[in-house]
C-alpha cells in the first residue's frame, strides 16, 4: 500500500495498474472461467481442423475412389456405406471437412478483407467515397442473396474460384456495413484527429489507430458470417451450382443420397447416411455460435451481477 | 417522516465503514474507516482528488455499492436503520422516495425517449408519495423554484431539446419531486460553464435551504463547495484527512494536505515582454455548414507567451483551434505563422508545418488510442516526424517521460492504467516529441482535480521556460488564465469581445460580456454566492 505523501508526485496519482500478465496465462484464466458450452464449442472446432488438415492419413480410401459396389451397406469395409456409384462415404466425409470447411473459411476471410477495408475507408471518408460505397451496397443487399448467388454462378460457371468470389462479394455487403458502423463511433475520437493533424495517411488511420479498436465486434462477426457462408455454400451445392463433383461436399453428399431416406423402413442406418454429412454441418455451426457467444459476452464488458 | 422538519437530529451516521474494490483479480480496500456524521438540513461538502473515494462513499451513504465493489465492515445509519443489513427490496424502497442522486453528467442520465416532467416525477409516483397530478404541478413549482425558462411547459420536452445547465436543474428537480430527506450531488456542475454553474448553484442551494434537506455534495472544486457546505470533509486515499465546519476550514486548515489543497489557487504567471509575432489570425470567419460561427476573430500571438482564450462554450474558441490546425479551412481571412501565410487546409500544409504546430486535448482520454502504450503513443511523431528509430527513439522517449516528471517505468503501459493527470502529461509529452514552435491546449486541465491542475499548470509554464514554446491555451477557468497567460482574449458568440495583456483586461473598465464572466468565477469566500445573488438582483431591478 501506498503511504500518504504530503507534496504533489505525478508518478504517485493513483492508477489503474494491470500486472503484465504472459499471452498463455490470460488464455489459461479465460478458460478457466469459460461456460462448459464454448469449452465443448473449442473442441469440436479444433477436432474439425484437425480432420481437415489430416484427412489423406485418416480416410481409409481416396477422395473419389470408386468401388465396383454401388449404395454398399453400412458394414465393416465401408463403414457408412458407399455412394450412387460405389465410393466410400466415410472416406468422403473426412474429404468434405477439408474441402467444405477450407472454402468457407477462404470465402470468410475474402469477404472481410473486401468489406472490412471498404468498411473503413468509408467511416473515416464520410463524404463521396461513402456515399458511392453505401448506396452500392444498399443495392446488392436488395437482391435475395441465394438467388443472387445461382444467377451469378450460372452465368460464370460453377468453378470454385467463382464460388468463393461471389459469396465473398455478397457477404461482404453485410461486413462492410457492421465494419462503417463500429468505426463510425471510433473516428470521431480526439486519437484519431491527432493522428489526422500529424498528417497520417488513410492506411495508417484504419489499421493502427480504428482496427484494434473495433476487433472485438469484428471477431465475433467472423465467427457468425463463417456459418452463413458455410450454410449458403452446402445450399449452393445440394442445388448442384456449389462445389462440383467429384470433389467431395457435405451439401453435395446430402443431395446425392437424399432418395436413401426412402430405405430407412428396410434398414435404418442406410436412412441414416444421408443425414450424416447434414449432422456434420449443423454440429459446426452450433459450436461455433457457442464460442462467438461467449466471446462477445466477454468482449461486451456486462458483468454479471454478484 | 414526524421529525422532518427539525434541524439539528442526526439523519445519517456512518461509522468506521470499510468497502472492497475488485480488480486485478483481487479484492484491494478503497474506503479504509470512514465516520461520517450529517443533520438534518445540513449540507456536508466532500472533496478530495480522484481515487479519493468521494463518489464511492456518497453513493455508500445511500446503502448502494458499484458493482464490484463490497461493504466489508462498519455501518451506515440511516435515520436509525443498518442501510448495510437491509435488503435490495428494502433499500429500493429508499431510494427515489426518501434518499435522492444527482449525478454528474445530467446529458447521460436521462432517458432520450421519455419527456422531462415524466421523468421528473417517476419516482414520486411510483413511491404513492404524490397521485400523479399533484406531483406534475409540484414538479412545475420546482421548475420555477430552480429558475428554469418557462416552468410550465419546459417538462413537455425532451432531455436534447434542454441545455446542459437545464438538464442538471431538471435532475436536482427530480431528485427533489419526492421531498427526500438526502440528497447525494455527485459533481453536479463540472460540467457547466461558470456563468451557467453560478446559476444552478444558487437555484440548488436555495431549494435545499427552503425543503431542509440534508446534503452531501461531492466536488473537487473548493470554491463551489465553499458556497454550498456547512461543513467540509476532506478525502484522501479512502481515508478521512480532516473535518470541520465551511469557515473554519477555509480560515484554519489544520492538515498539510488541505492546505496544499487551499495554496493552489495562488499560483500566478509574472508579467512578460512582449516580443515578434509568432501567429497572426486577420479577420477569420468559419462556419459548419451554413451555420456561422466565427466572425472576424483577429487575434495576435507573441513568440514565446501564452494567449489565454476565455469564454462559454458556444462562444466559438474550439472553432478558433481547429481552424488555426486546418481541421476546419476558413471562409475569409488569413493565418499568418512564422511570417508566412499558412494554407487553409490541413492537406495543403507541408510536414514541417504540421509538425510545428501541435495541440493537446481537453479529455486526454479519448485523446489516446486506448490500445497503444505509452511507447508507441510518444514513439510515433519521434518516428514520423524525425525519422528516429530503435535505440535513439527508446532513449528519446524517455527523456520526454522525464522532462514530463514520469520515469521508464509508464513505457509499458496502457493509457487506461494511468491515472487523469498521467494521461494529460503524455498527451503532452506527445506534442513535444514533435519538437513544436506553437501549442493548442484546448481546456487542457477542466477535467483534472485541483491539485493536479496545479502540477500540469506548472508543467507547461517550466517547458515554456525550458523550450521557448508559445501558447494557445483555451478554457473557461479565470483562476487557470491567471496562473498561465500573459494575455488574454475574451470571445462571446464567435466574436472577440475583448483582448489584451492580463493586467488591463483583468482591470475595470469591462464591456459587459468580460464583467459577467470574471464576476461568475467562484471565490474561496462562504459568502460570495449570497452577494453575488444580492448585488445581480439589485442590478436588475
Amino acid at each position: 500500500m501506498k503511504k500518504p505523501v504530503q507534496t504533489y508526485s505525478a508518478i504517485s496519482e493513483s492508477t489503474n495498474f494491470h500486472e503484465r500478465r504472459s499471452l498463455w496465462h490470460r488464455i489459461k484464466l479465460a478458460a478457466r472461467k469459460s461456460p462448459y458450452t464454448a469449452r465443448f464449442g473449442v473442441v469440436v472446432i479444433v477436432l474439425y481442423v484437425l480432420v481437415a488438415l489430416f484427412a489423406p492419413l485418416l480416410a481409409p480410401y481416396g477422395e473419389a475412389e470408386v468401388f465396383p459396389a454401388a449404395y454398399e451397406p453400412w458394414s465393416s469395409t465401408y463403414i457408412f456405406g458407399t455412394d450412387q456409384i460405389g465410393r466410400d462415404i466415410f472416406s468422403r466425409m473426412i474429404y468434405g471437412a477439408r474441402n467444405t470447411v477450407g472454402i468457407a473459411v477462404a470465402t470468410t476471410v475474402l469477404s472481410f478483407l473486401i468489406g472490412g477495408s471498404l468498411g473503413l475507408a468509408a467511416a473515416i471518408d464520410r463524404r463521396w467515397i461513402d456515399q458511392i460505397l453505401s448506396r452500392s451496397v444498399d443495392v446488392l443487399m436488395a437482391i435475395p442473396s441465394l438467388i443472387f448467388a445461382l444467377v451469378l454462378l450460372s452465368i460464370f460457371g460453377s468453378t470454385v474460384l467463382n464460388l468463393i468470389i461471389i459469396i465473398a462479394i455478397l457477404d461482404a455487403t453485410r461486413v462492410f456495413r457492421l465494419t462503417r458502423s463500429v468505426a463510425i463511433n471510433v473516428v470521431v475520437m480526439d486519437y484519431v484527429e491527432a493522428a489526422r493533424l500529424r498528417g497520417e495517411g488513410i492506411s495508417w488511420i484504419m489499421r493502427r489507430e480504428i482496427l484494434p479498436n473495433i476487433l472485438p465486434p469484428l471477431i465475433a462477426e467472423f465467427g457468425l458470417r463463417f456459418c452463413f457462408v458455410f450454410l449458403t455454400i452446402a445450399a449452393l451445392s445440394f442445388l448442384g451450382v456449389g462445389i462440383q463433383p467429384p470433389t467431395a461436399d457435405w451439401g453435395s453428399m446430402v443431395r446425392e443420397n437424399a432418395n436413401l431416406l426412402q430405405f430407412a423402413q428396410y434398414d435404418l442406418r442406410s436412412g441414416l447416411t444421408p443425414l450424416l454429412p447434414a449432422a456434420a454441418i449443423a454440429l459446426l455451426t452450433v459450436a461455433v455460435n457457442f464460442v462467438v457467444d461467449w466471446f462477445l459476452h466477454k468482449t461486451s464488458g456486462l458483468r454479471d451481477e454478484q | 417522516m414526524s421529525n422532518r422538519d427539525q434541524k439539528g437530529n442526526v439523519l445519517l451516521d456512518i461509522k468506521g465503514l470499510k468497502i472492497d474494490g475488485f480488480s486485478d483479480e483481487k479484492w484491494h480496500e478503497i474506503i479504509k474507516g470512514v465516520d461520517l456524521t450529517l443533520r438534518r438540513g445540513e449540507v456536508m461538502g466532500l472533496i478530495g482528488e480522484s481515487g479519493a473515494g468521494k463518489s464511492t462513499l456518497g453513493l455508500a451513504a445511500m446503502g448502494y455499492t458499484q458493482p464490484g465493489c463490497r461493504i466489508t465492515a462498519g455501518e451506515i445509519l440511516f435515520d436509525g436503520s443498518d442501510l448495510a443489513q437491509l435488503s435490495e427490496s428494502e433499500k429500493r424502497g429508499l431510494w427515489g422516495n426518501r434518499m435522492t442522486y444527482v449525478a454528474q453528467s445530467a446529458a447521460a442520465s436521462f432517458n432520450p425517449a421519455h419527456r422531462l416532467l415524466d421523468q421528473t416525477t417517476a419516482s414520486t409516483i411510483r413511491a404513492k408519495i404524490k397521485p400523479r397530478a399533484e406531483a406534475h404541478s409540484d414538479a412545475k413549482t420546482l421548475y420555477g423554484a430552480l429558475s428554469l425558462p418557462d416552468p410550465d411547459h419546459i417538462g413537455d420536452r425532451y432531455p436534447h431539446q434542454v441545455s446542459g445547465g437545464q438538464l442538471q436543474r431538471v435532475m436536482t428537480a427530480m431528485a427533489m419531486s419526492p421531498r427526500p430527506d438526502l440528497i447525494v450531488f455527485d459533481e453536479p456542475t463540472t460540467a457547466l460553464d461558470v456563468t451557467t454553474q453560478v446559476e444552478v448553484l444558487s437555484s440548488m442551494r436555495a431549494i435545499v435551504e427552503e425543503f431542509n434537506t440534508a446534503a452531501i455534495y461531492i466536488t473537487h472544486d473548493l470554491a463551489v463547495v465553499a458556497q454550498m457546505a456547512d461543513v467540509i470533509k476532506v478525502l484522501r486515499y479512502g481515508e478521512e484527512v480532516e473535518e470541520a465546519s465551511t469557515r473554519v476550514m477555509l480560515s484554519d486548515p489544520k492538515e498539510a494536505y488541505t492546505k496544499s489543497l487551499w495554496s493552489v489557487r495562488a499560483l500566478e504567471k509574472p508579467a512578460q515582454k512582449p516580443s515578434d509575432t509568432l501567429m497572426s489570425l486577420k479577420g477569420i470567419d468559419a462556419s459548419y455548414g451554413t451555420i456561422k460561427v466565427l466572425h472576424q476573430v483577429t487575434i495576435e500571438v507573441p513568440r514565446g507567451s501564452t494567449v489565454a482564450v476565455v469564454g462559454e462554450s458556444g462562444s466559438g474558441k474550439s472553432t478558433t483551434a481547429r481552424v488555426i490546425t486546418g481541421l476546419l479551412p476558413q471562409l475569409a481571412g488569413s493565418i499568418e505563422f512564422n511570417g508566412e501565410a499558412l494554407p487553409k487546409k490541413l492537406s495543403e500544409r507541408s510536414k514541417d508545418q504540421k509538425r510545428r504546430i501541435q495541440m493537446i486535448y481537453q479529455m486526454a482520454d479519448t485523446a489516446m488510442n486506448p490500445r497503444q502504450t505509452v511507447r508507441d503513443i510518444i514513439g510515433r511523431p519521434l518516428e514520423f516526424y524525425l525519422g528516429m528509430r530503435g535505440d535513439k527513439k527508446e532513449a528519446r522517449i524517455v527523456e520526454l517521460l522525464e522532462m514530463i516528471e514520469l520515469d521508464a517505468s509508464f513505457l509499458a503501459r496502457l493509457p487506461g492504467e494511468l491515472s487523469g493527470g498521467q494521461k494529460q502529461r503524455i498527451c503532452i509529452a506527445r506534442a513535444l516529441a514533435a519538437e513544436p514552435e506553437f501549442v493548442i491546449c484546448d481546456e487542457v486541465t477542466s477535467a483534472l482535480d485541483q491539485i493536479v491542475q496545479e502540477g500540469i499548470l506548472k508543467l507547461l509554464l517550466r517547458l515554456q521556460d525550458e523550450l521557448g514554446l508559445t501558447y494557445l491555451f483555451i478554457t473557461h477557468d479565470i483562476s487557470t488564465v491567471k496562473a498561465i497567460a500573459d494575455q488574454v482574449v475574451v470571445m462571446n458568440q464567435g466574436e472577440v469581445v475583448e483582448q489584451g495583456l492580463k493586467s488591463d483586461v483583468f482591470q475595470p473598465p469591462h464591456p459587459d460580456y468580460t464583467n459577467l464572466l470574471l464576476s461568475s468565477v467562484p471565490e474561496m469566500d462562504p459568502d460570495w454566492l449570497t452577494n453575488l445573488s444580492r448585488q445581480r438582483a439589485e442590478t436588475a431591478s
